[in-house]
């Protein structure tokens, strides 16, 4: 079976700095990985090249078996591989359902021509995105909001809506970047709960950013831990808890 | 919900011919030419509005060259629809250059070339100046409107510099003027309350997010602009048919700022607003001359000094912005629903759930 990410020797530097070195990874379909480190260590540059928002100084990117390197990010996201953004990205004028309907936007065949005449097809298409949708959100328990203006929910479920919204867009691969910031501990329980939903009932592989450890430690099987964007451990949590150059990063080296 | 109640729709249609006849009828009475001209005008403005409304209220585009494609509108409908002998008569600072001079088509037909025109300079100008932001967009479109105004003025041999056209068939009736408005902004209404309109929605509010969700952003943004210009050119075609008579000083940028006062006026995002506000921008624009005309107050004599009806506007604007930013619809839209509660004694229901796909709960 081809792995269904592949980043080989991904560098990033800005100018004189190098915020990412040599950075390797490979997904099997339906893993969870998670990508650890301190702050500024070159994680959220990881998925910025990912996903295109970022063209990589040097190394490739191979998603589903092609070269994604250097792509646009909206094509990129055209062949399932979704990011969810660390810093809340809902569109919160706009309700519930159609930030989900928003999502299924590449997937819509009609063209604009279509949609000014209403054709047959283009409202059984709308019908169909607007049933997926409202299935999907009753499936994880949000459909009763589905008509509220979503920058009027509380946090915990706007983080929630953020990763269902990228679920709406069928994707194969999802990056998540630091989906508990800033929950508390009953919405970090609901978060991760999701999450292993998300793996086990809808199959989708995740490339998971998190800074917590009860998090990272519990929902990933395989861990990368990065430090001043160079990668410094790979293996599973009881190993990376053991490690010492992850402890020393995280915790500073002891002097004695 | 996405469907539309059948009744709503046979209602809104029965409406829209009633209105179609009423205009008829008054349009072949006996009512005074100057009251026909603001009905005219006011159905032009809703065309003005809503094209501005679907690049700011939706796309978030802040663009100021509404002038300069309105202008392409109607130079193209005078220049296809003057009379080869007219032309001959009235280009008098140099002769019509060869390709015009014996040209002359009917007025359907040189409206939808206009539109045309306007959209293919639209395309023109988005290309490179949609990649940039906010306010350097605004700028970019303002100076591209006056450089269509310079080219008018400077290239005489086509359109009579800044001489002008002059007898243009007055094609556009008054029924005319308002089927091809409700066309028109049926037509961006379908294209707004779609999935483009929502791409175009989740544009406005996070490009970054919208692109991460498989949304080209450009290429919507340059999609809403040509739509958005053709119909500013449909809008200025019209309005060349209505004036009979049109010179460069018509296009200056006052005409971009009426779009964006309707559009203001009315809500960003309401259809139901921007017909109202044109309503009122039109009506009151001519009723406000009397601000203008010597005033006796007391044993003060005001002469009449041009321009204070913009002003009495501008001061209607500025309560208007303190005291209900949204525009008077906001993004609100007339629904035959809302119209038959009125009529029922228990309170309306709470506000109606609509989705952003034919929000206009059958109204058009």
């Amino acid at each position: 079976m081809t792995p269904i990410l592949e980043a080989k020797n991904l560098t990033m530097r800005f100018g004189g700095l190098t915020s990412v070195s040599d950075f390797n990874l490979t997904m099997e379909k339906g893993e969870l990985v998670g990508l650890i480190g301190p702050n500024g260590a070159g994680k959220s540059t990881v998925f910025n090249m990912i996903c295109g928002f970022y063209k990589p100084t040097i190394g490739e990117i191979i998603f589903d078996g092609k070269n994604i390197t250097g792509m646009k990010p909206y094509r990129i996201a055209n062949m399932g591989l979704i990011r969810v953004f660390q810093n809340g990205r809902l569109f919160k004028n706009m309700n519930v359902i159609e930030n989900m309907m928003v999502s299924k936007h590449m997937r819509f065949n009609s063209n604009s021509l279509k949609a000014i005449l209403r054709t047959p097809s283009h409202n059984r298409e709308e019908q169909r995105v607007f049933d997926e949708s409202v299935a999907l959100l009753e499936r994880i328990g949000l459909k009763e909001m589905m008509y509220e203006p979503t920058g009027k929910l509380p946090f915990g479920i706007q983080r929630k809506l953020e990763v269902a919204r990228a679920l709406c867009a069928n994707p194969s691969l999802l990056l998540l970047d630091e989906p508990v910031a800033g929950l508390n501990v009953e919405e970090t329980n609901d978060m991760m709960n999701f999450v292993d939903q998300l793996r086990n009932e809808f199959g989708i592989t995740i490339l998971l950013i998190e800074h917590t450890m009860r998090v990272v430690m519990s929902l990933c099987p395989k861990i990368i831990v990065i430090d001043h964007g160079e990668t410094i451990a790979v293996g599973i949590p009881d190993e990376i808890r053991n490690n010492k150059s992850v402890i020393e990063a995280y915790l500073g080296v002891d002097e004695q | 919900m996405i469907k539309q109640k059948p009744k709503n729709t046979i209602l809104s249609i029965i409406a829209i011919a009633i209105l179609l006849v009423i205009l008829e009828l008054i349009g072949r009475s006996k009512i005074d030419h100057y009251y026909i001209r603001i009905l005219q005008y006011w159905s032009i403005y809703i065309i003005y509005g809503a094209s501005f409304q679907l690049l700011y209220g939706y796309t978030g585009l802040l663009s100021l060259g509404h002038a300069g494609l309105i202008a392409i509108g109607a130079y193209a409908v005078g220049i296809f629809t003057i009379s080869p002998a007219t032309k001959t008569m009235s280009y008098i600072l140099q002769p019509p250059a060869p390709f015009i001079s014996n040209v002359q088509i009917p007025f359907i037909p040189a409206l939808i070339i206009g539109g045309v025109f306007a959209a293919l300079f639209g395309l023109v100008v988005a290309a490179p100046a949609l990649r940039l932001g906010g306010d350097y967009l605004a700028i970019v479109t303002m100076g591209f409107a006056e450089v269509i105004r310079l080219l008018i003025v400077n290239m005489p041999s086509i359109f009579n510099g800044a001489m002008g056209l002059r007898a243009i068939p007055q094609s556009a009736t008054l029924l005319m003027t308002w089927s091809v408005a409700i066309v028109c902004l049926f037509v961006m209404k379908r294209f707004e309350n779609s999935t483009y309109g929502r791409a175009l929605l989740a544009i406005n509010e996070d490009e970054i997010g919208a692109e991460a969700l498989g949304i080209n952003v450009f290429s919507n943004k340059v999609k809403a602009f040509v739509l958005s210009s053709f119909f500013a050119g449909i809008g200025g075609g019209l309005m060349a048919s209505v004036l009979g008579t049109i010179d460069p000083n018509t296009f200056k940028s006052t005409l971009t700022y009426t779009a964006v006062t309707i559009c203001v006026l009315g809500g960003i995002r309401s259809a139901t607003g921007v017909i109202i506000a044109s309503g009122i921008y039109s009506i009151m624009s001519e009723f406000l001359r009397v601000f203008e005309s010597p005033i006796k107050i007391g044993n003060f004599n005001f002469s009449g000094m041009p321009g204070m009806r913009v002003l009495v506007f501008g001061i209607m604007l500025l309560f208007l912005m303190l005291f209900r930013r949204e525009g008077l619809l906001g993004s609100k839209e007339f629904s035959w629903d809302w119209f038959f509660s009125l009529f029922k004694k228990k309170p309306p229901k709470e506000q109606e759930k609509t989705v952003h796909t034919d929000k206009m709960g059958g109204s058009l």
